[in-house]
């Protein structure tokens, strides 16, 4: 287990650190950063200073060692555009993206599990043509055309809720079903596959021959075990709400890190980005981890493998 | 003696029992997908000859016109001398309402179209710049084509590649590609895949670069692990023990045996390819405008959806739906018919 959560951890580490080396190459190829700092009136001078001040005379490798050692310390300098530390820019706008995810990531689980075992169980029944439809539109229409179709319904026509922003406690539904619907369709799929083969396997059988009853079967016998494929997939979801989080907060202009990453990034404000780019990919991490973890903890196999 | 069977009429097939015989072919052969496919294939080959109208040629006094079949909204208007932008929505210039009705007087309540109707000019309507959709729609299947074709080839190629290389040496090759795989895993790479486009400059083949870095790994993990199978099979030892070199026994020997599942994992891939293009294009960082690609054109809708216009956004998203879906549809045909192992996977 301590060899196994060990590799994790240099994993994570390795990958934090490409990562960082790759934003790092972007933010020099795109040019030197003192020409978005500085404006047409500065002079020499004022240009020379800047580089002391940024580290820009000193060799790329050193400049990158200049940039990690703030990153450890959680200090990205300041945004080009909003004139104030990166990182009082992303703590105030992280929670609305963490809340968002939330919601998606429960809608996917309260809608996808259960509608996948009863799929499962009563295959080819009503509810699994229901089933089959919701996985279907959730894993062939893009995100942000989703978005657009809900709010078109929802805000223009019926005008049930706000379409743009955050303005009410209403404003996060829509957000919320475009983000969560491609995972809840994966996790459908998933419980329902896991399901049919528990469904199928001999101590099923022996259990229903005993004479155990049918819900007893499917919820102790058989959930149980369909669990492991979704939760292994929970990883890969959380981690992967981050990146939808970019569509969906473009799509209904939502304040949250997505959008700051797509105006950083279309601004030209490198600082703001590395910091949003690095907050991400540690979002990320930080859930494969928990998840990896869990899993291992689940399912013993993979703890002494 | 012959049974006398002339009494005896075979029915007709009835209407139900030939309903059943098509619903099962369809159930059995992948009609649909196909048709779809093959549907998209033809138009991103022959746009030119398909369209209408040339793709990128605008017109704003043909802007937001609705799809030919919608009939366009009216509103009754107060008829003034001179309108302020203000009361654009309750009043009309005299001179535009005498061309409805010549007899309009100032103070006259007239019905005024506020959307055209659509008309059989343009079919799906057109955009806010007065651009024909399904012209546009038409040629956004030639870049998705485009980037899924050589995507396939370039991405496919190294990934399969790496993995018959790791497969086969196993050892720290083996370590150091697995660790790259997961990497890949680990990292938002649609938005690291975001700063790489905007910042090494929009092109086709920029695109095309980022999209290979997101699908080698699946490749490579296939193949990978049909090597680890096939690497100890007779003919392979017998092909090592004749003499051939590594490279022969790699390409001629073991990577045929992997052709299978491969079809299948590129089918599910060019999926997700055009899915991943779409939403690059969709966040503006796709191939550059003014070319007609799907994800850019729901992009344009989006901000003309509070004037009501629900269809700039809505064709190329059905149409990015539709050949998805018929990938995957097709991919899990394939998958059924090639290789039953593989329902396990994904």
């Amino acid at each position: 287990m301590q060899k196994y959560l060990a590799r994790r951890f240099l994993l994570a580490f390795v990958t934090l650190l490409s990562v960082s080396l790759i934003i790092f190459i972007m933010s020099r190829v795109s040019g030197d950063p003192r020409h978005i700092y500085l404006d047409d009136y500065s002079t020499q001078e004022d240009w020379d200073r800047m580089g002391e001040v940024l580290g820009l005379d000193k060799p790329y490798y050193q400049q990158y060692g200049i940039f990690l050692k703030g990153a450890v310390r959680g200090d990205f300098g300041d945004s080009v555009g909003e004139h104030r530390p990166v990182t009082e820019v992303i703590i105030e706008r992280a929670p609305a993206t963490i809340i968002l995810g939330a919601l998606a990531f429960a809608m996917s689980l309260l809608i996808g599990v259960p509608l996948g075992i009863l799929s499962a169980v009563k295959r080819g029944s009503f509810i699994d043509t229901i089933g089959k439809l919701i996985a279907l539109i959730g894993q062939s229409a893009p995100s942000f055309w989703l978005g657009i179709m809900l709010m078109f319904f929802f805000s223009v026509k019926l005008g049930w809720v706000p379409p743009y922003g955050k303005q009410d406690w209403n404003s996060i539904i829509l957000p919320a079903i475009t983000l969560g619907w491609y995972y809840a369709a994966a996790n459908l799929r998933l419980v329902r596959s896991a399901m049919l083969d528990v469904l199928d396997s001999e101590y099923i059988k022996l259990a229903r021959a005993k004479g155990v009853n049918s819900r007893t079967i499917i919820l102790k016998h058989a959930f149980r075990n369909a669990l492991i494929p979704p939760l292994t997939f929970a990883g890969v979801t959380l981690g992967a709400l981050v990146t939808g989080s970019l569509v969906v907060e473009t799509v209904f202009a939502w304040p949250g890190l997505g959008r700051l990453a797509i105006d950083a990034l279309f601004s030209f404000d490198y600082p703001l980005l590395q910091g949003v780019v690095i907050t991400f990919t540690l979002m990320y991490i930080t859930a494969a981890f928990i998840v990896d973890v869990l899993y291992a903890y689940v399912d013993p196999r993979i703890r002494y493998a | 003696m012959a049974a006398d069977l002339s009494g005896i009429v075979i029915a007709p097939p009835t209407r139900k029992a030939k309903a059943a015989g098509v619903y099962r072919r369809f159930k059995r052969w992948p009609v649909i997908p196909v048709f779809f496919l093959s549907l998209v294939v033809f138009a991103g080959l022959f746009a030119p000859l398909l369209v209408p109208y040339d793709p990128d040629k605008f017109d704003l006094r043909d802007r937001n016109i609705p799809p030919a079949w919608s009939s366009g909204e009216t509103a009754v208007k107060t008829v003034v001398e001179k309108v302020l932008i203000n009361d654009r929505r309750s009043n009309v210039k005299l001179a535009d309402a005498q061309e409805i009705n010549p007899n309009a007087q100032i103070g006259d309540k007239i019905e005024v179209f506020i959307r055209p109707e659509g008309s059989t000019k343009f079919l799906l309507g057109t955009d806010h710049l007065g651009r024909d959709i399904l012209s546009r729609v038409i040629y956004g299947a030639r870049i998705s084509l485009l980037v899924s074709v050589v995507t396939l080839a370039v991405g496919g190629t190294i990934g399969v590649t790496m993995g018959l290389v790791a497969g086969w040496y196993g050892g720290f090759v083996d370590e150091f590609m697995m660790r790259l795989v997961d990497i890949k895993l680990a990292i938002p790479l649609i938005l690291i895949a975001l700063v790489l486009v905007i910042t090494l400059g929009q092109s086709l083949w920029i695109i095309v670069t980022v999209l290979c870095l997101f699908i080698w790994p699946r490749f490579a993990r296939q193949v990978r692990g049909e090597v680890l199978q096939l690497k100890h099979m007779d003919y392979v030892s017998l092909a090592k023990v004749s003499g051939a070199s590594t490279p022969r026994i790699l390409f001629i020997h073991i990577f045929p045996g992997t052709i299978n599942t491969l079809i299948v994992v590129a089918t599910l891939q060019v999926g997700i390819v055009i899915l991943l293009e779409s939403t690059l294009s969709f966040l503006g960082a796709g191939v550059p405008p003014p070319t007609a690609a799907w994800g850019s054109m729901v992009s344009d809708g989006r901000d003309q959806l509070a004037a009501g216009a629900w269809w700039i956004s809505t064709f190329p998203g059905v149409a990015i739906m539709i050949t998805v879906m018929s990938l995957n549809w097709f991919g899990d045909w394939l998958r059924d018919t090639l290789d039953p192992r593989l329902r396990q996977l994904e």
